[in-house]
Parts: C-alpha cells; structure tokens; sequence
C-alpha cells in the first residue's frame, strides 16, 4: 500500500507487529509443548476440518498420486483420498491448496502464479492435461460438483515426489530451438526492430506459450521418442521463423533446426496438444504450416 | 536430484480409454493401412491362379466365395479401405492446413459414412450370388 500515510495504515502496521509477535510467542510455547499437547494441538485441527467438511453444501472428493522416493511409506505410489469443501469459483489448483493445507503439508505440487502465466501447474486431471489454476472443479462435472476428481503427474515424465514431474528434457528441447531473437541489426534510420502489426497478428498466438509442458505430455509420438521436439518447442521455432525482422539467413537456420529428423516430420497430426494447450495455441496448424515451409524452401524449382 | 518414479508405459502412452478423436483417427489409420498392404498380398495369391489358367482362378474364387467367413471378411475389407481413403482424404486436408478446427468432426463424419457405405454392402456380400 503506498496510499499516503493514513491512520488504516498504522492500524495495520501495527497488527502486523502484533502478529509478528503472537508468531514468535507462538514458537516458544511450541518449543515448550510436551508431546501430548501437539497431538492434543493436531487434534483439534483435525476436528476443525471435519468441521468445515461437515458444515460444506458440496464437497468433492480428490484422489491424488502420491510418490516420494525418501519416505518409506511413500516409495511405493499411491493415490490418497481427501474430501474438501466445495466453494463456488474453486479450481483444482485451489482444492489441492485446501487439502496440503488442512490434511497433509507433505502434499507437493507447482505453484506460484494462480493465473495461468506461470506454466507451473500442469497436471494430469480426470485423464487429461489441464492447468490446475485454469480448471474450474465445477467444469469437471457434467452439472453440478464432481463425486471424486483424479489428480496426478503429468504423463510421460519421471516423477520427483508427489505432483511434481522432472521437466528437465522438456526445457533442453525448448532450449533447442534457440528461443531468443537474434538478429542485432536495426533496419535503417531506426532505433528499433520494428514489426509490422500483420507480422504481430501472426506470431500472437504462438507467443503465448507459458512451457507448462501439456502439450508434450499429450503427445503419443513424444512418448515413443525423446528426440522428438514435442509441440511446444516447434511452435517457439513457429514464433521466431514467421517473425519478419530476422534475415533470411537466420530463418533458414531455423527452418533447418525444425525440419531435422526428429523435427516437425514426427508430428503425425493427432491433435492431442492443441486439445489441451491452456493458451489455445494452434500447435498442430503451426506445425502443419512449417511443414510446408519446410518442403517450400526445399523444392526450389522456381 | 534424487530418485524419481518412472510410471512406465501406460503413463507414457496414456490410457486409451482417454484418447481424443485425432488420436484414435491416428491408430485407425494405421491399423487400416496395414490391413490393406495384408490383403495386397492374399489378393496377389488368389489373382495369380490365373498363370494355370482359367479353370484354376475359377475354382478357387468360387471356392472361397463359397465359404461364409470370405464373405465376411469382405465386408471387412471394404470397411477398412472406405475407412482409410475418407481419412485418407481428412489427413490431406489437415496437410493442406484446411479445416483443421473440425478434425474431430470429419473424423466422426469418416466413421459413421463408413458404417453407411458396410451396411449398404450387406447385401451384395452376405447375400450376393457369384455370376
Ligand atoms: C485412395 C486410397 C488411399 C488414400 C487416400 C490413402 C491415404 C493415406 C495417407 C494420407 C496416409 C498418411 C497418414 C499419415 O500422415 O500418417 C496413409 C498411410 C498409409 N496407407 Fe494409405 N491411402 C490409400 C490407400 C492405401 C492402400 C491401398 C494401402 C495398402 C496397400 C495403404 C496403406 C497405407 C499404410 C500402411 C499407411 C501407414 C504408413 C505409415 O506407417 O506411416 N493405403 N494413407
Ligand atoms: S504450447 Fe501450450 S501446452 Fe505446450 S507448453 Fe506452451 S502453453 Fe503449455
Ligand atoms: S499456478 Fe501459474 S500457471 Fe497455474
């Protein structure tokens, strides 16, 4: 808040002292608690959210993975239950929130942005990619709440621990299509690299991309083959081959990096990444187009 | 890192109760195309009766047309090469980037025109004498 000094403001400066300190007298009395009164403490909290499970209209009954290689009981994977509260406008990404936080804090997943920018969230929801973030609980009935909603990792990947998937060879493909503008000059008299609004409407769509890996976790072809680029990488080489202000040399540099063998000629057109991509970019139009691109540069009879 | 979980196979490839339209034209194609260079094969074998001459092809057409199961089989040949031309034709458009916001639907459109084109052949399969 930068409102100017108002009396609120102290009111809340203060709070957060007091709060502050509550938090640290908190930890004391907590270094204090024999054994008893913690589990007497853990009690009551478990009292407290089958309160607020009781006391729901709806509920909804998460099923979700659980892995964690360092905690013996977690080595062998298994889907644990929770029943949380259901409230309007909830997503799954707010739902997996409430049980970490009421039931079990060991509960790990990807997080930060809670709106569909930071590519965090991807997971593998009722048997599809969805943003957790971007996934209304309610969407995932036909009406009404959904009896159970089934939560795991992202298909195709190693799983870290829980919701979290190893995003490694994702990164290295998306890192290979060389994802970065590069040409320096500046065309004459100007300051700038300037794109024409026809060129802009025509990347738009491909500039979306938030790398949560949906896409490449849909993709049947990306499953059999490591090599393969996966969508996403080819619609970042789509981004920067269609944008006009790279020379033709470094356009041709690109579309060699997109048509190598295990470039765009993979792609056998199934559709499962434009179906889930959360940005609704059209992966498999970009790719289609580069195809063509490709055979165009390489037929030059004209 | 430490560990991690490889979930094998199925988590690779997905369940495929949860695959999508694009997906199952996919495999459909495939299996269709394989089927189609199987029968080239048999088809090549029955026509080339014919090197012994005309009663030979002839006992031999009507000996399989007289079984039950060939005319069964026929049916299914014709649903597998109406099935993969009509895709066929879908996956060309979809390489000619045109109408790929209705893939699904002409997927659809490919399967129940299938079923239409091998109902209408009962007849003439099942039923059908051989001239
Ligand atoms: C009018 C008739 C036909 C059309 C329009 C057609 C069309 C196509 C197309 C477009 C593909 C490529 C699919 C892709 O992009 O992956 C394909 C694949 C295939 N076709 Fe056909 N086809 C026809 C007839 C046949 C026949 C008669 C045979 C068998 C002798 C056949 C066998 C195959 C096979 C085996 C594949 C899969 C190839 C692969 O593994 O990639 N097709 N067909
Ligand atoms: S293309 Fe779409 S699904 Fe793929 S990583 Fe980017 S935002 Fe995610
Ligand atoms: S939390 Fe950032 S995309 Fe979902």
């Amino acid at each position: 808040m930068s409102t100017g000094i108002t009396e609120t403001d102290d009111d809340s400066t203060e709070t957060q002292t007091q709060a502050v300190g509550a938090a640290r007298a908190a930890g004391d009395v907590y270094s204090e608690m024999t054994s008893e009164e913690i589990e007497a403490a853990n009690e009551q909290s478990r009292r407290r959210t089958r309160e607020l499970v009781e006391e729901a209209d709806h509920t909804v009954e998460l099923k979700v993975f659980r892995f964690d290689p360092e905690v013996p009981e977690k080595e062998e994977p298994r889907f644990d239950t929770f029943r949380v509260p259901f409230s309007k406008g909830m997503t799954v990404l707010d739902a997996l929130m409430w049980a970490r936080d009421q039931y079990d804090s060991s509960l790990t997943f990807r997080h930060s942005c809670r709106q569909a920018v930071c590519g965090s969230d991807a997971l593998f929801v009722n048997g599809k990619q969805r943003l957790g973030c971007k996934t209304q609980v309610a969407d995932l009935a036909d009406s009404g709440v959904p009896e159970t909603v089934r939560i795991e990792p992202l298909p195709h990947a190693e799983v870290v621990k829980d919701l979290v998937v190893d995003m490694e060879h994702f990164y290295d493909q998306m890192e290979s299509v060389e994802p970065y503008f590069q040409d320096e000059d500046t065309p004459d008299g100007l300051e700038e690299q300037y794109q024409s609004r026809e060129n802009r409407e025509k990347v738009k769509m491909s500039t979306r991309c938030i790398w949560c890996g949906a896409c490449m976790s849909s993709c049947n072809i990306a499953a059999g083959n490591n090599d393969y680029l996966g969508p996403a990488a080819i619609n970042k080489a789509y981004r920067f081959a269609m944008d006009e202000r790279e020379g033709d040399e470094l356009t041709e540099h690109r579309l060699n990096i997109i048509e190598q063998e295990h470039g765009v000629w993979r792609c056998q057109t199934q559709f499962s990444c434009t179906e889930v991509c959360p940005k609704d970019i059209p992966l498999t139009e970009h790719i289609q187009e580069l195809k063509r691109e490709a055979v165009k540069s390489n037929l030059k009879f004209w | 890192m430490s560990q991690s979980y490889d979930r094998g196979l199925i988590e690779d490839f997905g369940r495929w109760t949860e695959f999508s339209a694009g997906m199952w034209a996919w495999i459909f194609h495939k299996f269709t195309g394989w089927v189609l260079v199987g029968y080239l094969f048999t088809h090549i074998a029955v026509l080339s009766t014919a090197i012994q001459g005309s009663e030979a092809y002839n006992s031999t057409i009507q000996g399989l047309e007289g079984l039950l199961l060939v005319r069964f089989l026929e049916v299914g040949l014709l649903a597998v090469a109406v099935f993969h031309i009509l895709n066929g034709v879908r996956l060309l458009f979809v390489d000619l980037g045109l109408g790929l916001e209705s893939q699904d639907r002409t997927f659809y459109a490919s399967l129940v025109v299938t079923g239409v084109v091998v109902v209408a052949s009962i007849p003439t399969f099942l039923m059908g004498k051989l001239a």
